[in-house]
């Protein structure tokens, strides 16, 4: 079966002011059809531009993009099986909300009463049916993103591309949109790609995940491979909290070159069998635990939190460390930075 | 912290106030005051000055010259209202609409292209450039680039020498040949005027467009292209009426200069007569004011009519 998507060493050099920029660096990549794959990543490590080029706005410099099997270089935007949720939306400002979702179909020549009886169930679909009159300047952020959605869905496309879709709305509307959009994906089984620098997010809706640093793809995997096994410090760094030990703390506390402990893994106990002795810096409160972070005696810092309900230790109180062996996890290399 | 370091927590607690700062301090609680304040000037300026010249303007339209004594009968009638439908006065007013609307229509076909590549393409230098080379022509004066045009058009001029150089003399002859926009040469012809016409008003047509294209955001027109819109079609349901704000008032403005010149068709053209022209000599030679006013009213009318039915066609929809 052929790839939904499939990135071949594709490269994307921009060229501003006598520099050039390698936005997109030698990336290979192939998404399963009805796959949810998330492109993660700070911004400017060219995630944007992945998704840019799959959609036809960016041209990459070199490399091969094909979806379902098509190579689709040469394609402009208008011809490729696939549609994008933009970031701002872009919904037309000058047309009603029932005609932008009708406007693929408008563009294809299908006949207004076939279309706009299409939009209507789009609308419903995404539980925005009393609005097709209105004016996108008359909706909310959250019902101008559904709109956008009911837009792109409309044409039936193979793949969806998502681009930052839920980056502005609040918190609330944000976690709610997260499970819709997890849901539709799974009913209309259409491949998204969402684009994403919220780790959150990246880890709550995808089936797997590819994490971009500086133009390059550092790793693909699940979620839980993401965050439990880690390739390089950067993963495990951008996808939550993590203690990476380097060099000679590593080799002491693990017995590797490098090695990261998820701060939940480690907990309080009794001196007796501590894998490490400290002393308390501080605790930071964050609703649901409490983050400790503790000087070791040899002198390494770690973060460890706290179930709410444990017997907390003062700043400056001696504590001692445990975790169990599967908590430590080694990571490839640590010097990419 | 020393307090040195904080200047504006001093300022704060500042016992004696100004007056500036009383004033501010009374104006920043009484907002509404603070914009009556700051618009009076521009209200008086329009309500005094430019509508009541306005009104006046309508009022002298009903009055009449005595054709014998010359002074101005102030009685209200509609007699110059009756005469602009004279078969003379109309062929007038027909004639300057339709180089009024032929001058708009070219100027927006000229004009877009460049607005659209000054607002989408053109970065840094290039936009700068361009925004100068729009706008060098109104920096010199309106006489001397007319003036400028009557030598480039005259039949010895720099065009017909080059239209010569080219071999295309039969085309130009053949141009100049054609009733209406014809005439003995370029600068005494209804097209050596038009040229002219849209030459003087394309930066207030270039601009308004350029300023519209602009506030489209570049992500509207990626979004038509990925929902399977070619190019074409994206220009025509996206682009256009987006830019139709911008369209309709640069129109305003290539039109009703167009119907109001007096100046351009007396230096440049055949000597068949535009509104302006009519209402100046009125005003002028003849010193019938009231009939001029009468006169002058027709183009008032017809741009009403014009942005009526701009906005009908829903040109200002996307404001």
């Amino acid at each position: 079966m052929a790839h939904a998507v499939s990135l071949s060493r594709v490269s994307c050099v921009f060229h501003s002011g006598g520099k050039s920029v390698n936005a997109v660096d030698d990336v290979s990549l192939d998404i399963q059809p009805g796959e949810f794959f998330t492109l993660l990543g700070p911004s400017g490590s060219g995630k944007t531009t992945c998704l840019r080029m799959i959609g036809g706005f960016t041209r990459p410099t070199s490399g091969a993009l094909s979806i379902h099997g098509e190579v689709v270089d040469s394609l402009p935007p208008y011809l490729r099986p696939v549609t994008t949720v933009f970031q701002d939306y872009a919904l037309f400002p000058h047309m009603t909300v029932l005609d932008n979702v009708a406007y693929s179909l408008m563009v294809r020549g299908v006949a207004k009463s076939v279309r706009d009886k299409r939009a209507s169930e789009l609308l419903e679909l995404v539980r925005l049916p009393d609005m097709s009159s209105r004016k996108p300047a008359q909706l909310s952020g959250g019902q101008r993103q559904r709109v956008a959605l009911a837009r792109a869905l409309i044409s039936e496309p193979k793949v969806l591309l998502l681009d930052e879709p839920l980056g502005a709305l609040d918190l609330k509307l944000r976690e709610q949109m997260q499970i819709e959009l997890k849901e539709l994906q799974r009913r209309l089984a259409i491949t998204f790609v969402l684009v994403t620098h919220d780790q959150h997010e990246a880890l709550s809706m995808s089936d797997r995940i590819g994490v971009f640093n500086r133009g390059r793809l550092e790793q693909i995997d699940t979620p839980t491979g993401l965050y439990e096994k880690p390739a390089t410090r950067f993963v495990a760094e951008f996808l939550g909290a993590a203690n990476v030990l380097e060099a000679e703390a590593a080799q002491r506390l693990t017995g590797s070159a490098a090695a990261m402990i998820r701060p939940e893994r480690i907990r309080l106990g009794t001196d007796q069998g501590a894998r490490v002795h400290g002393v308390v810096e501080n605790l930071q409160y964050f609703g649901s635990f409490w983050r400790a972070k503790i000087r070791c005696d040899q002198g390494t810092a770690l973060i460890a939190d706290l179930a709410i309900d444990s017997v907390l230790p003062a700043a400056g109180e001696a504590v001692h460390l445990h975790w169990d062996d599967s908590a430590i996890h080694r990571l490839n290399e640590t010097s990419m930075r | 912290m020393s307090e040195a370091r904080l200047p504006a927590m001093q300022l704060g607690h500042r016992s004696t106030a100004s007056f500036g700062d009383r004033l501010s301090a009374a104006l920043f609680q009484r907002q509404s005051m603070l914009l009556l304040i700051l618009l009076i000037p521009p209200l008086l300026w329009f309500g005094v000055i430019y509508l009541g010249s306005l009104f006046s303007l309508l009022a002298q339209s009903f009055f009449r010259l005595d054709d014998f004594s010359g002074t101005i009968v102030y009685e209200v009638g509609l007699q110059n209202f009756v005469a602009l439908f004279e078969p003379a006065n109309l062929d007038v007013i027909r004639r300057s609409v339709t180089m009024a609307t032929m001058v708009t229509l070219t100027s927006v076909v000229i004009g877009f292209p460049i607005a659209y590549f000054m607002a989408r393409y053109a970065r840094g230098s290039t936009k700068a450039i361009l925004y100068v080379a729009v706008m060098l022509p109104l920096w010199s004066s309106y006489l001397v680039r007319l003036y400028a045009w009557k030598l480039l058009l005259a039949k010895e001029g720099a065009i017909a020498w080059l239209v010569t150089q080219c071999h295309l003399d039969w085309v130009l002859e053949a141009v100049l040949a054609t009733p209406v926009i014809g005439g003995n040469s370029l600068s005494f012809s209804s097209l050596g005027t038009f040229m002219v016409f849209v030459y003087m008003w394309l930066p207030f047509v270039i601009l308004p467009i350029q300023a519209s294209i602009e506030r489209i955001p570049a992500s509207v027109l990626e979004a038509s292209a990925d929902l399977g819109a070619p190019p074409r079609r994206t220009f025509w349901t996206v682009i256009l009426p987006l830019a139709m704000p911008g369209v309709a008032a640069g129109s305003i403005f290539s039109f009703s200069l167009t119907l109001g010149d007096y100046i351009i068709p007396q230096v440049v053209g055949n000597s068949t007569l535009y509104i302006g022209q009519v209402v100046y000599r009125q005003q002028g030679l003849a010193g019938n004011l009231p009939f001029a006013a009468a006169f002058s009213i027709a183009p008032i009318l017809i741009i009403a009519i014009y942005l009526w039915l701009a906005k009908k066609r829903g040109a200002f929809d996307a404001l």
